[in-house]
Parts: structure tokens; sequence; C-alpha cells
């Protein structure tokens, strides 16, 4: 087996006295797709921003590739290949679909640092967020304000910034939610290919059942912040553990 | 939103226009005044589209932008006073009022732009009212409430020949005298376009379009990799040089200093207001709404005491319109500006006839 890619190490965070996530310990390798599973509240999106950063770590470590990125910023931990997709849309919603890609491509390329060249002739950065929307299937909208694109292809666009961004970490939150059920096999399939790509670590966070069947090699179930059970699919699916947090058992199981 | 619309025609056109106007100015406008007018709608161009770049591509709302104008003024003035009027002096006082401003612009930012926008705008607030309680009372330095005045190079002196026929009077072209007073104002014009031109290629560059990310959602070009704290303090530092340089050219223009003509709070209410008039986050609307408030500020007492004059005859319309009500008519005309152009003149007709 592949080193782990990404580590959590004890990760902890406290709001006041509620733990919402709990010393939660676990290893991602590459080539793989965990999907992390748990009843709402179970502090899932929370795990996510612990690892992406956007809230700082009670205690605990954040490891990716053993380097440590507990202290670091969004931006910083973004640099050494985090990626991070948002559960509701989070896009630049006056700026075009092109220029929301660009954003990403020129973030991992530096560009933004470029004062007097104008953007628009920066051809390898356009190029490069052309085939990010030729793969999301979003090239012929590449004009359009993202604000103004239909929720489904919004779903897409975060997807299309996410593989932008070319991360080795990638982080879904729940990305087919409030999809219709004739555009969530688009995102799927977007997810599918980038888990095809051996060298990416794919987390996802999914309630649907079918969807969670269809791709994790693994399951791992949080709830009250803490890890609850990890493992392959089929063994997760059927612990009798698991069927009573979702069965509503959960002050038997605590 | 990056698409070309008729709008965006019109707008360009009528900015195309107007800096025609003003490249002519001298040539069409034949007189003292409207040389005045046509050299602050320049400088105030070029500070309200600085001051754009903050408040409307990077959602920054800062009430310090007047004391970076000051900073270049009072650099140039105090270089000029100390120094004489040489090349030398305008060179030193516009390097010394850019330092300072970085200085403080850099403190500024990394102390306070992680707050939120409202403490942001308070702490510029206050950090500007310390300037003028201090240009008033260094008084040796800065003139104080006096001001100071000053003689700035040789070539911008009124009785200065650029072109002297063989009897040595000064050649007229078109009736226009070719002297320094000439010069003065091309020197003006010509420095306003570089920095408008350059503020126009970072709104355009990758690092511009970061900035409208920030005021878009911060948090997400933070997690797409962006440092947002440093972005925001190199425009903010940005901003501040612009109008630093801004302000040691107006300081050249009226061969005098002062907390009226460069510190005040009026003017920094003057951009706020231009900035809305024109546009927020167009750049174009900094050039319709300086040239729009600079007209009204010089020449709607004119009209209404003409407009006072015609209607003499009439009961009430004349008490109204006596030029001494002036700026009751101005809040009315921004009142009618706002409400019919909410996105402000530039924003607004650029919108219409955009597909979505």
């Amino acid at each position: 087996m592949s080193h782990p890619s990404l580590v959590t190490q004890d990760l902890t965070i406290r709001f006041g006295g509620h733990v919402a996530v709990n010393a939660v310990s676990c290893e991602f390798r590459p080539g793989e797709l965990t999907v992390i599973v748990g009843p709402n509240g179970a502090g899932k999106t929370t795990y996510f921003n612990l690892i992406s950063g956007q809230l700082p770590a009670s205690a605990g470590k954040v490891l990716k590739d053993g380097v440590d990125l507990t202290s670091m910023a969004p931006s910083a931990r973004a640099h050494h290949g985090i990626g991070r997709a948002f559960q509701l849309t989070n896009l630049f919603p006056q700026l075009t679909v092109l220029e929301n890609i660009r954003l990403a491509v020129q973030a991992k390329s530096g560009d933004g640092r470029r004062l007097f060249r104008p953007a628009a002739r920066m051809t390898e950065l356009t190029a490069k967020a052309e085939r990010y929307l030729e793969a999301t299937r979003l090239q012929d909208v590449s004009h359009v304000a993202a604000a103004t694109l239909p929720h489904g292809d919004q779903r897409k666009l975060e997807v299309a910034l996410l593989m932008a961004m070319e991360p080795d970490i990638y982080m879904f939150d729940e990305p087919t939610a409030g999809m219709s059920l004739d555009h969530a096999p688009d995102v799927l399939d977007l997810i599918a290919e980038i888990k095809h790509d051996q060298s990416k670590t794919v987390l996802l966070v999914e309630h649907k059942m079918d969807v969670v069947r269809a791709l994790a090699d693994r399951i791992i179930v949080l709830h009250n912040g803490e890890l609850l059970a990890d493992g392959p699919p089929d063994e997760v699916m059927s612990s009798q553990i698991v069927r009573d947090v979702y069965l509503g058992k959960s002050s038997e199981v605590a | 939103m990056t698409q070309v619309t008729n709008g965006t025609r019109i707008v360009k056109a009528i900015v195309l226009l107007i800096g025609a106007l003003l490249l002519f100015a001298p040539f069409l406008f034949q007189d003292v005044r409207s040389i005045e007018v046509a050299a602050r709608i320049c400088i105030f161009v070029v500070l309200v589209a600085s001051y754009d770049l903050l408040i409307g591509y990077t959602g920054i709302v800062s009430f310090a932008h007047t004391m970076f104008f000051g900073f270049g003024a009072y650099g140039a003035a105090i270089a000029l006073r100390q120094m004489g009027p040489g090349w030398d002096a305008v060179a030193l006082g516009a390097l010394a009022g850019v330092l300072v401003s970085i200085v403080v612009a850099i403190a500024i930012g990394l102390l306070s732009l992680r707050v939120k926008a409202i403490f942001f705008a308070m702490i510029t607030l206050a950090v500007a009212s310390v300037v003028m309680v201090l240009a008033s009372q260094l008084s040796q330095l800065t003139g104080g409430e006096d001001g100071i005045t000053y003689k700035t190079p040789e070539v911008f002196k009124t009785a200065y020949k650029l072109v002297t026929d063989a009897d040595g009077k000064v050649v007229k072209v078109f009736g226009v005298k070719l002297n320094g007073k000439l010069a003065a104002y091309y020197f003006v014009f010509a420095t306003s376009l570089i920095l408008f031109i350059a503020l126009l290629r970072i709104v355009a560059s990758p690092f511009g379009t970061v900035l409208k990310a920030i005021r878009e959602n911060e948090a997400r070009a933070e997690a797409i990799g962006y440092r947002v704290v440093a972005y925001r303090t190199a425009v903010f530092v940005i901003a501040a040089v612009i109008a630093s340089l801004a302000g040691t050219v107006y300081a050249i223009w009226l061969k005098y200093t002062g907390p009226d003509t460069a510190l005040n709070f009026s003017i920094m209410i003057d951009i706020l207001l231009m900035v809305v008039i024109g546009g927020m986050g167009t750049m174009w609307g900094a050039v319709n709404g300086a040239v729009l408030m600079v007209l009204a500020q010089y020449y709607l007492r004119d009209l209404m005491g003409v407009a006072a004059e015609a209607t003499a005859n009439i009961p009430v319309l004349p008490y109204l319109l006596d030029p001494h009500r002036w700026l009751f008519w101005l809040g009315i005309i921004f009142i009618l500006l706002v409400y019919f152009f909410p996105k402000g003149l530039a924003g607004t007709i650029m919108a219409k006839g955009a597909r979505t």
C-alpha cells in the first residue's frame, strides 16, 4: 500500500464546552476515495474545515505528505495541495465562468501577483482554464456571470474550480446537494474521473447511499464528532453500530 | 462581467470624448477659470479612480484617501519651499510623499485589514484625523491653516515663454500663448493620463481579477490559494501611492498647498460622491463622476444666477434659484442621480443591453 498523503492526528475542535470534532485520527492514501458519512451535526463539514483551514484546530495535527499544516492559513494549505469544494455553492458570483476558473489556475501558477499584463492576453492561463471548462462541459457558458447559471451548472463550476487548482487532495462536501437526478451523474462522473487518476486522494461527504455504493473505496463514519467506524463499504454498511446510528439509537452507542 | 455591451461602448465613447476635450482644453476654452477646472478634473479622475480600486474593485472602505493625496501635496510643497523651485525638489517631494504613503498604508493595512470592514473604515478615519491635526499644529513645516505658497520650476511660470518669435515675444497658436501656464497644464494632463492608464492596466491584470474575487467572496479566494490580507494590503498601498502622486501634481499646478486644497475631509466626501455618481468598480465611472462633480462645483452657481435673472418676474422661483442656494440644488441632483442611476452613471449605462 502507498504512503498516506493526508493524515489527521487526534484532530479536535471545541466551541466553548461543545466538542464538535473529537480526536479524529485518520490516514488517506492516493488513489483512494473515502466517503465520510454520519447523521446531521456529526461534524463532517467541521472536520473538512479543520483540514482545509477554515477553522483552527483546538488540538491535534493535519499533515500533508509529512508537512504539518495545522497552523497554516487556508491559502497556504491550498499551495500545499489541499483542494476544497463547498457544500453551499461558494463561487465569485459577478465574475464570468471563465474568470472563476482562471482565478484558480493563476493561483496555482502564481500569476495573481502580476500587475500590468492584461489577463485576457495571457493565453496560456486562458487555454488552461478552457481545458477545465471543456472537461466539465461548461465551455458554452464561459462568458456568463456565475450568479446567472442554473444551480446544476453552478455545482459543476464548483467542481471545475477545484480541478483547476490541481490539488493532490480533493475534498467534496455533498457535491450533488440540491441537484436534479438528470444532472447529478455529470458531477459524479467527474469525481470518478479524478479518482481514476491514481495519484489523487479524494474525500467525499455524501448522504445518498447509491452514490456512496458507486464510488466509495472506503467509508468512515463520524458521530458526535468521533470516528465511529472505518473500513470497506460492505463491512461498514452492514455493521450493527452504523445501523444503530442511522436508525436513531445514537444515545445507546455513545 | 467582461462581455462587451452597447452600454459599454457608449461609456467608452463618452470617456474618449472627455479625454479629447481635456487634451485640447487650453485651445477650446480660453479663459483662466476653464483651465483651472480642466486641471482639477484631470487630478480628480486619478484620485477617484485610485479610490475605486479600493472601494469598487476590492470592497475596502477607507476614509484616508485624502490623507495620501495630502502626503504627496505637502511633500512637494515643503520640498519646493525649502529647496527652491527646481526639479530636484519636485522629485524629492514626490518621493517623500510616496515613501510616507507606503509606510503609513502598510502600517494601517497590516494592523487592521484583518478586522471587519466597518472597523477598518473607522481606523482610517482616525488616522486621517490625526494627520489633519498634525498638519495644522506643525505650522513651521506645513504653514498650519494658512498652508504654503512656493515657486515651481521655471518652465511652469506663466511668464515663461516656451516658444518665442523674432522679437522675443511669446508665440501664439490659435490665439493661445505658448507659455508656462500651458506647459503646466500639459504636465498635469500627461501625468494624470499615465496614472489613469496604469490603473486601467492593473484592473485588467490577473491581480485585478484577484481583487474582484476578494470583493465577491473573500473566504473562497483564500481557499483557492490567495493570501487575502496580503492582497488587500498590496492594493491599499498601490492606491495610496497613486493618490500621493496625484497630490504632488496638484501641488505643482496650484503653487499653493494648504488644508483646504489637499487634506480637508470635504475632499474625501467629494471623492466618495464622485465614485458613487460615476459608478463603482468600473474605472470609467471615475471619469464621469469627476467631470460632473467638478463642473457642478464650478458652474452650478453661475447657471443658477442666469436662471434667477431669467425668472425674475415670476414669484418664488427666483428666490429658489438664488445662487446662494447652489448646494441645495447640488443635493437634489445627487439624489436624482442615485435614484435613476443606482449603479452610478457608468455602471448603469454599461449594464444596459447586457445579455445575461
